[in-house]
């Protein structure tokens, strides 16, 4: 079953059309980034996608619940990182970690042992009991993906992931992401190109709301005729290449 | 159920694990009752100024006290609003009651313990301990109901910032002053007493008065006046953050 399947879905906001007629298909456990420069259609396209917005027209089905009518259903099935850290600032790690697992219907015992899984896979065992809001950024980004896969959703939407963090910070949640491949489908933003480049299946670019190419990353080099991702990305998202 | 439940302990540790929360919610009101208490002692007992007596005193700063609920719920609402924390709640499975039950549930407890907590340091200044300080922790129930809904309604409507000016100046003076804890409402009378018997805060003060000193029938019709108030506050602010939730969507 596919993950996401869109058809003519657009979003616009009374003349202003932020998304027009994306027709997409994400399979079951692929890794595909979503490019665009800013304003382009990407924030839009994940809210629609993940149930947080209505769309004005089209449809959009999440592993084939309706997002607008089986809501409910989809929202079950997903979960998000949003771009700015977003934990509860006075809980600890394991406390956010619990709250996550408990508020996609673990019972007590349950969440106590998935927190202490992630603590293990996330190696974040010397933060466990420390406030959400005493941590490093580059420990607040881990703990906020760690939250997001608590529930062992299908499909995970990661915007900015890496956004702020040192280069070491980033090869680790990159390594994180890596290992999620085949198993969460997942859904990249980012305005690191090397980023969506390396961890990617595939990468579609949006430009002025609407999806202006797709494929892997050498698809795209060899359709815009670029030498590079970043060229092919500048020439793809509607830019020109100096 | 299970869900809501998880998300109101998240909102209890959010709030008690806040200095400025345990300052406003037990120690504000207890120096706030030892300075009123202090001031009682200067007073010549020839006065006859009953006002500051400890038994009128206490009832009306543990009413008096639980409008600081309105100022833990409205900010913690309207920092989770403005947070991405909320983005990622809003794509997880809680529906619109388990949210308004979960920011509200774990406010009733607090404000039980907050008037015990009043009325225990009243004792020291000369209250006597009766089972009538238990009958209006529960009897100020409604109060606390009126205030936690007036912190969801205003943590629904305005930004952190204006939380402060709104929550923690203007409707924590209004319900001081007009809770008649500081000054006799009926020596002013007119208008003033006319607006205070309708508002709210001193049918709440009164009805605390009553219960602590076991006068339960007299404490019934001012309970129904902060019911009515309490019912009103929170029709309106389920339908505003309702709403509100469903625009943003």
């Amino acid at each position: 079953m596919n993950a996401i399947e869109t058809k003519g879905l657009s979003k616009h906001y009374g003349t202003k059309k932020a998304l027009a007629c994306l027709d997409l298909t994400v399979k079951d456990g692929e890794l595909f980034a979503l490019l665009g420069v800013n304003g382009a259609g990407k924030t839009t396209t994940i809210k629609l996608l993940s149930c947080l917005m209505a769309p004005s027209s089209g449809s959009a089905c999440i592993y084939g619940h309706d997002i607008l009518t089986h809501t409910h259903e989809a929202r079950s099935l997903l979960a998000t990182s949003p771009q700015e850290t977003a934990v509860a600032p006075n809980l600890t790690t394991r406390e956010n970690l619990e709250l996550m697992a408990g508020i996609y219907g673990a019972s007590l015992p349950q969440s106590k042992e998935s927190a202490a899984r992630m603590i293990a896979a996330f190696n974040m065992g010397e933060i466990e009991n420390i406030k959400a809001k005493k941590l490093s950024g580059g420990w607040q980004r881990r703990l906020s993906i760690a939250m997001a896969l608590i529930s062992q959703p299908k499909l995970l939407f990661l915007d900015e992931p890496t956004l702020g963090l040192d280069v070491l910070a980033r090869r680790e949640l990159w390594s994180i992401i890596r290992g999620l491949k085949g198993k969460t489908t997942v859904i990249l933003t980012t305005h690191y190109l090397e980023e969506a480049e390396a961890l990617s299946d595939r990468i579609g670019i949006l430009s002025h709301g609407m999806l202006s190419a797709l494929g892997t990353a050498q698809e795209l080099i060899a359709q815009s005729g670029a030498k590079n991702f970043e060229d092919a990305f500048i020439t793809l998202a509607g830019g020109a290449v100096s | 159920m299970k869900r809501m439940l998880f998300f109101a302990r998240r909102n209890a540790l959010e709030i008690l694990r806040e200095p400025i929360s345990l300052f406003f919610g037990v120690l504000f009101p207890v120096v706030l009752l030892a300075l009123l208490s202090l001031i009682n002692s200067a007073i010549p007992a020839e006065a006859n100024m009953t006002l500051y007596h400890i038994e009128n005193l206490a009832p009306g700063i543990a009413s008096f006290g639980l409008c600081f609920l309105s100022l833990f719920a409205s900010m913690l609402i309207s920092k989770d609003r403005c947070s991405s924390f909320m983005l990622r709640l809003r794509t997880s499975p809680l529906r619109s009651w388990e949210y308004i039950a979960g920011y509200c549930l774990p406010m009733l407890p607090m404000a039980v313990a907050q008037s015990l907590l009043c009325m225990l340091a009243a004792i020291p200044m000369g209250l006597q301990p009766t089972i009538g300080i238990l009958g209006m922790a529960v009897g100020l129930l409604p109060t606390a109901c009126l205030f936690i809904a007036l912190g969801l309604l205003l943590g629904t409507v305005l930004s952190e910032k204006a939380i402060g000016g709104i929550c923690g100046a203007l409707l924590t003076n209004l319900s001081g002053w007009l809770s008649g804890t500081c000054f006799s409402i009926e020596m002013i009378g007119g208008t003033f007493e006319t607006v205070c018997k309708v508002l709210p805060f001193y049918p709440s003060a009164l009805a605390a008065k009553a219960l602590l000193n076991g006068q339960w029938s007299q404490a019934v019709g001012n309970i129904g006046i902060v019911t009515a108030w309490a019912a009103a506050a929170a029709i309106a602010a389920v339908l505003i953050f309702t709403r509100k939730m469903k625009r943003d969507h």
